[in-house]
């Protein structure tokens, strides 16, 4: 059971980082002008949709938990609209802390509130899939000792680490290299689009670490 | 004896770090030396003949005098776009108005008119461009250096060669009026002179109307050979409002009108000059090296002919200074000695010859001598001083003599060397450029021994507080070996001092206090080596949590980039909030915010967190967002640094005064006041939540009646200030009397707070009550064993409680009956309470010194602080009976916070960002900048630093303040009635800080160790502050950016240190207060003759009656039978 549960865990990870590498080449073949740099909402929003779409079918295929014991229809309908609620409370929730944190209140709303959605894509959405709508199983996660299975420490791993990269991303914010990025950065006077890049590499680093990491040490919880 | 070695020890790191930074700041801050040599009239400058009539003698002494009268009329602050001619605009673009565009009409017109007769010229001042320095500058003609910066305002006579002086021994008669810094400089060499105040920048009319009213009588007098006049309506304008203000157009226009004034009142003898000491900023400040502050007017008008051509398009660029030797030569002086500036050649050519050659060689020989001069000087310094580049003045004076010998040939030849004067002009203008570069760029010359010393002087004693810091923590800490080494090494310094001075070796104070350092640093670092360090693996000396590490760490590498430097008040808040939100992250990581039940999973019940959640979620969560949002609330309050390239500051921190709108105005004034009344209500109220208010005491009477009478007069003094324009003519007097006097009554009543605090500190009620017999404690049955240590831990009191009863019941029945108990509340946070007094009594006048609307500022601090000190407390358990430790992150956190406050209050770490208004709170008519003037405006600038350091101690004290919330919290609902009534309450009284008076000897040690943590954190930052100065000393940014940051944190860390030793002291006052409180209060009793015993109870605000745990149960006899010795046993 160890050894199947890792090798999915490494699929999974795979899948999504090539999921996000595709949403940075693909869309230049439908779309004009298409660049990370200059049309960086439009990358972000197709980054989030992807990310979205590869963790939601990863779930109904590898199903990670144990499926509840109801299956009736309008059971699964709440539990996707409580899913979508959760979701959307967690990018306010984001855009808060941006706020607070120094983004401008008004001007650059759209920037921050996209900053919040992927940030939401890279957390929310893997604990959704993975916990479904169950807050105190999501605090429980984020505890010492509060994690029982390896997927459960992936998650945690990458959901953590994705608030590390985004937090990272904000530190080149203020140097004055006038690199393209940067550049871009500093003519739309955003929160940072380099905040944005800092997260899904750090995402992404983060989900290959944790597939090798998970492998070699964390076999434990499960002996 | 342990609070005094405290307090010394504190001290002597202090003055390590002190010794540390005056030597770097020796090594690294820009001198010059300063040559008393001077110019004579009968010394050529050098070998060769005198042109053009130079004879040697008064009048003609190099050059005979073009002009025999002067009129140099300075504007402060005159900017060269204030004066520059306003074209007449094209059409299609919209013409531009600015208050302060095209408002001298005057000089416009006489550029236009007279193109022969008057001349407009950009100079370029060198910086800092702080009046003193241009006044030095435009009187020697040479670069006064970086140090000279922060003698502003105090400034001394010129001991250097100078104009003035050279006019006064050829015996002209100088005639000033203007600026008093003149008196400063030249004392006693006008023959009549009419000085003014000049530190009151609030005034702009005085200086000029007093100038205006003597002017032109002066003039027509005929008493004066050079007139002098120093204006400063102008420069006071661009302070107290901007140069965008309407008020600027009516300056300038009063300006124009006095120049047509003495245009028409010129004699035809008489040059006319009209100069600015330096430009403004956007925001009408000066001080720095941007474009806006070092470009100055300059305006040369002579009623007779004076340029050979028509200006051109553009005003020429010329250096400020050059108007130094071109008014030395057109008045038959000899140049300054130390002059280093270039003579303006084309107002030497010869007008009535036609010819042009003959105007080129005039301006030749201008220059020669020029170069003659500038040449000497030159040989001298380079003879005096070792610091000017070797090769560099090798190839200048190459240079100069090939132009030397070029200028020779041409005199001998004087037909045919049309290509000869080509070439010469050039090479002299050349050689004269050359010294000015290589003076600037030499002059900066850094001592690297010295800054490498400071630097490591600074890591060390870094070193140090660590280690001490970490020392103190453990329990077998005892305070004897820190004191030894110290002593030894400091004697044995002063010693060496001795010696080398009766030797006769002379040694600069900085290096000796330097070696004195480091003799006392050695052989404690030697002893704590051998003794500690070698017994335990060095990775235990890196105490600190790994994130609270990597913030440190990123705060450290953010002083070696300009960019965080100058967004540095965005980077701290940013940091601060990351400190809170991981803490916040790290309470529930590690269980203490959610029940179990919530966090254990059924199948793995063994994974119960360590211990019950001390604080609920909500609790912890909505302090991490009060926090938060206080942070980014004060955040609004932002003053641009002035190398942000587009921003604008915050309109938020300008004062009321400036606001036009009169309901804005009202409204924003009444924030202000309710902001005041929120903090003093806020203070009031937490004192009176943990009972302080009931003291009778002299502070606690002071805080319930005298914080209001200041928060009334601050009110007060905030009208009057805010609207002391429109006040009616009648009440002028009167409004600006008061205007004085309410500052500095509340200033006085602050102060009368502050002694009355540290005379009476004990704020403390205590009731004596004949009581009831004590309700006897009943035991909570329980049957069985005792299992667990939990168990143990709440039967064995029982027992004890059972016997002390017991005991107690016995002595009764043996003395007389009316047993006294005496109730003293409030006694657990008594630390604090005189730390949170202190705090708001200091609040109040730095208060006065910020503009209104920074009330707001104090408020959200206050608020801030005390939600941080909550969310702290929530994370630090109490270890009774200690060793307390204070953990890093709180300090770390702390500090941040002090950096915040410091943008957040309308600062930033640059010269020209200096609140200079600050100086005239309170201060009638300031004639001068005083000691009181630098107080102030320090007091201003270091306020937050200032508060933070002295409130430092309540990261000690609150988690024992907390523990009262905590158990009342904790305190279940009685299931039975019966057992609810009966239940003793002291069961769960807290003791609070009663908890450190218990422990004195770990009380020390924490203060001790409290103190190193808050001194190695801001020790830290200026270390960072100097190995980037040093580092990066060749930088582009070096003199806008990291040397005025390393000024500002070196500042900030004096003020800090002494901040936190007053802190730290005041708390031992308390302590030793409390002390003695405790032996009278014992004694009183013992005299009664009454029986008694002494209740000590927390917060309680009922009249509860509570167990006398400050008593060990060994002297529970003792004072029962009337002996009272248990606590002077102690101390």
């Amino acid at each position: 059971m160890k050894d199947t549960d890792i090798k999915k865990l490494l699929y999974t990870h795979l899948l999504c980082i090539f999921s996000i590498i595709l949403s940075i080449f693909i869309p230049s073949f439908f779309l004009e002008n298409f660049s990370i740099l200059e049309t960086h909402l439009t990358w972000l929003c197709i980054c989030s949709v992807s990310v979205t779409a590869v963790n939601l079918v990863l779930y109904l295929v590898v199903k990670p938990n144990v499926s509840s014991k109801r299956s009736s229809l309008s059971y699964k309908v709440t539990r996707f609209l409580k899913c979508c609620i959760y979701f959307l409370t967690s990018c306010f929730f984001f855009h808060v802390i941006f706020v607070l944190y120094g983004a401008p209140l008004i001007e650059l709303a759209l920037e921050t509130f996209s900053l919040a959605v992927i940030l939401s894509t890279f957390t929310t959405i893997p604990c959704l899939c993975l916990l479904g709508p169950n807050f105190k199983a999501w605090l429980r996660i984020f505890s010492r000792n509060g994690v029982t299975s390896i997927w459960e420490n992936s998650l945690q791993i990458t959901t953590i680490s994705s608030f590390v990269g985004i937090w990272l991303g904000a530190f080149p914010i203020p140097l004055d290299w006038g690199r393209p990025w940067q550049m871009a950065i500093e003519g739309k006077h955003s929160i940072s689009l380099c905040t944005r890049h800092g997260a899904w590499h750090c995402h992404t680093s983060n989900l290959i670490l944790v597939t090798i990491v998970q492998g070699r040490f964390h076999p434990h919880f499960y002996t | 004896m342990q609070k005094i070695s405290v307090l010394l020890f504190l001290a002597w790191v202090s003055f390590l770090f002190y010794a540390g930074i005056a030597l770097f700041t020796s090594g690294f801050l820009l001198t010059r030396w300063e040559l008393t040599n001077h110019s004579s009239c009968q010394e050529p400058p050098g070998p060769g003949a005198l042109p053009w009539g130079g004879r040697g003698e008064p009048g003609a002494c190099w050059m005979a005098s073009r002009f025999s009268r002067l009129v140099l009329v300075v504007i402060d602050a005159l900017r060269f776009d204030f004066a520059q001619p306003q074209r007449s605009p094209v059409s299609g673009e919209p013409p531009v108005s600015l208050p302060f565009l095209g408002k001298m009409g005057f000089l416009q017109r006489l550029l236009e008119s007279q193109p022969h007769h008057a001349r407009l010229y950009q100079a370029k001042a060198d910086p800092p461009t702080t009046t003193m320095q241009r006044l030095k500058a435009l009187t020697t003609g040479s670069l006064p250096t970086f140090v000279d910066a922060g003698s502003n305002f105090a400034s001394s006579a010129i001991v250097e060669d100078n104009l003035i002086k050279q006019l006064s021994s050829t015996g002209r008669r100088v005639v000033f009026m203007g600026d008093e810094t003149w008196n400063d400089l030249f004392p006693g060499v006008f023959s009549q002179a009419l000085f003014f105040p000049s530190f009151n920048v609030r005034d702009l009319e005085t200086v000029d109307n007093g100038i205006m009213k003597h002017l032109y009588p002066t003039m027509d007098s005929d008493e004066w050979d050079v007139l002098i006049t120093h204006f400063l309506g102008v420069d006071h304008c661009g302070h107290k409002h901007d140069p965008y203000h309407p008020e600027m157009a009516k300056k300038l226009t009063q300006m124009d009108k006095m120049i047509q004034g003495l245009v028409k009142r010129l004699k035809n003898d008489t040059l006319l000059v009209v100069t600015g000491d330096h430009g403004m900023t956007i925001s009408g400040n000066h001080g720095g090296e941007s474009e806006l502050e070092t470009s100055a007017a300059l305006f040369l008008y002579s009623p007779r002919a004076l340029f050979p051509s028509a200006p051109a398009e553009e005003p020429e660029i010329i250096p400020q200074i050059s108007l130094v030797p071109t008014l030395a030569l057109l008045l038959g002086l000899p140049i300054p000695f130390g002059n280093i500036g270039e003579v303006i050649a084309e107002v030497f050519s010869e007008i009535e010859d036609s010819q042009p050659r003959f105007s080129a060689l005039a301006q030749a020989s201008a220059l020669h001598l020029n170069a003659q001069q500038v040449s000497r000087f030159l040989h001298t310094y380079s003879a005096t001083a070792q610091d000017l580049q070797v090769q560099e003045l090798h190839r200048l004076q190459k240079l100069f003599s090939k132009a030397s010998a070029d200028y020779q040939r041409l005199l001998q030849s004087p037909q045919g060397a049309e290509a000869v004067l080509q070439t010469v002009i050039p090479e002299l203008q050349q050689f004269l450029r050359g010294v000015r570069a290589m003076c600037i760029e030499s002059w900066a010359r850094f001592s690297l021994v010295r800054m490498a010393g400071g630097a490591a002087l600074l890591a060390a004693t870094c070193f140090l507080c660590l280690l001490v810091s970490q020392w103190a923590t453990s329990p077998a800490f005892y305070f004897g070996p820190l004191l030894k080494p110290t002593a030894s090494g400091l004697s044995g310094a002063m010693v060496c001092a001795g010696l080398l001075a009766s030797t006769g070796l002379k040694l600069d104070s900085m290096v000796l206090g330097a070696m004195a350092a480091v003799g006392s640093l050695l052989p404690f670092l030697w002893k704590a080596w051998a003794s500690w360090g070698s017994k335990r693996p060095l990775a235990s000396l890196l105490p600190m949590p790994g994130p609270v590490l990597l913030l440190l760490l990123i705060r450290f590498a953010g002083f070696f980039s300009d960019s965080y430097i100058i967004t540095e008040a965005r980077v701290a808040p940013f940091l601060l909030i990351s400190l809170i939100l991981l803490l916040v992250a790290r309470l529930h990581w590690e269980g203490k915010l959610l029940p179990p039940k919530l966090l254990s999973i059924p199948r793995l019940g063994f994974l119960t967190p360590a211990g019950p959640p001390q604080y609920s979620a909500m609790h912890a969560v909505g302090l991490g967002v009060g926090l938060l949002l206080c942070i980014r609330l004060a955040g609004l309050f932002y003053r641009c640094h002035e190398e942000t390239p587009v921003c604008s500051s915050s309109p938020l921190l300008s004062p009321l005064r400036s606001t036009v709108d009169g309901r804005t105005k009202n409204l924003w004034y009444g924030a202000c006041v309710g902001a005041l009344v929120a903090l003093l209500a806020s203070v009031r109220l937490w004192l009176h939540c943990y009972g302080n208010l009931k003291s009778p005491e002299p502070p606690v009477l002071f805080v319930r009646w005298g914080l209001p009478l200041m928060g009334l007069g601050t009110a007060a003094y905030w009208a009057l200030a805010s609207g002391a324009d429109e006040a009616p003519p009648r009440l002028r007097a009167l409004v600006s009397g008061a205007s004085v006097m309410l500052p500095r009554a509340v200033a006085g009543l602050a102060a009368s707070g502050l002694m009355l605090l540290l005379w009476r500190p004990v704020t403390v009620l205590v009731k004596a009550t004949t009581g009831a017999p004590r309700t006897r404690t009943v035991l909570t049955p329980f049957s069985g064993p005792p299992t667990s240590q939990a168990d143990l831990d709440y039967v064995v009191p029982q027992i004890y409680r059972h016997i002390q009863e017991e005991f107690r019941g016995r002595l009764e029945r043996t003395k007389s009956q009316g047993l006294l108990t005496v109730a003293a509340y409030q006694l657990g946070s008594v630390y604090s309470a005189a730390v949170v007094m202190a705090l708001t009594l200091l609040a109040f006048p730095l208060l006065l010194l910020h503009a209104e609307r920074i009330s707001l500022v104090f408020l959200l601090l206050f608020l801030q602080s005390f939600l941080l000190l909550h969310l702290l407390a929530a994370g630090i358990p109490i270890t009774t009976p200690g060793p307390f430790t204070v953990p890093w992150h709180a300090v770390f956190a702390w500090a941040l916070m002090a950096t915040q406050t410091f943008y957040t209050t309308g600062h930033q770490p640059v010269f020209s960002a200096i609140q200079w208004h600050a100086a005239f709170v309170g201060v009638s008519e300031s004639r001068d900048f005083t000691w009181l003037s630098a107080f102030l405006v320090g007091a201003n600038t270091f306020a937050s630093h200032i508060l933070f350091a002295v409130g430092c101690p309540l990261l000690l004290l609150w988690p024992f303040l907390c523990e009262n919330q905590g158990s009342q919290k904790r305190r279940q609902p009685p299931g039975n009635e019966a057992e609810a009534r009966v239940r003793p309450e002291e069961e769960q009284e807290p003791r609070m800080e009663m908890r450190l008076r218990d422990a004195p000897h770990h009380f020390s040690a924490a203060l001790l160790q409290l103190g190193l943590k808050y001194l190695f954190v801001l020790g830290i930052q200026i270390l960072a502050c100097v190995l980037a100065a040093s580092i990066l000393r060749r930088h582009l940014l070096v003199w806008k950016v990291f040397a005025p940051k390393f000024i500002f944190e070196a500042m900030g860390f004096i003020v800090s240190s002494v901040g936190l030793c007053l802190g730290i002291a005041l708390v031992m006052r308390v302590d030793g207060a409390v002390s003695s409180w405790f032996r009278q209060l014992v004694l009183t009793q013992q005299k009664a003759g009454e029986q008694s015993s002494l209740v000590c109870t927390g917060a309680g605000s009922s009249a509860r009656k509570a167990q006398p745990h400050l008593l060990p149960p060994c002297s529970q006899d003792l004072l029962a039978s009337g002996t009272s010795l248990f606590y002077n046993s102690r101390s």
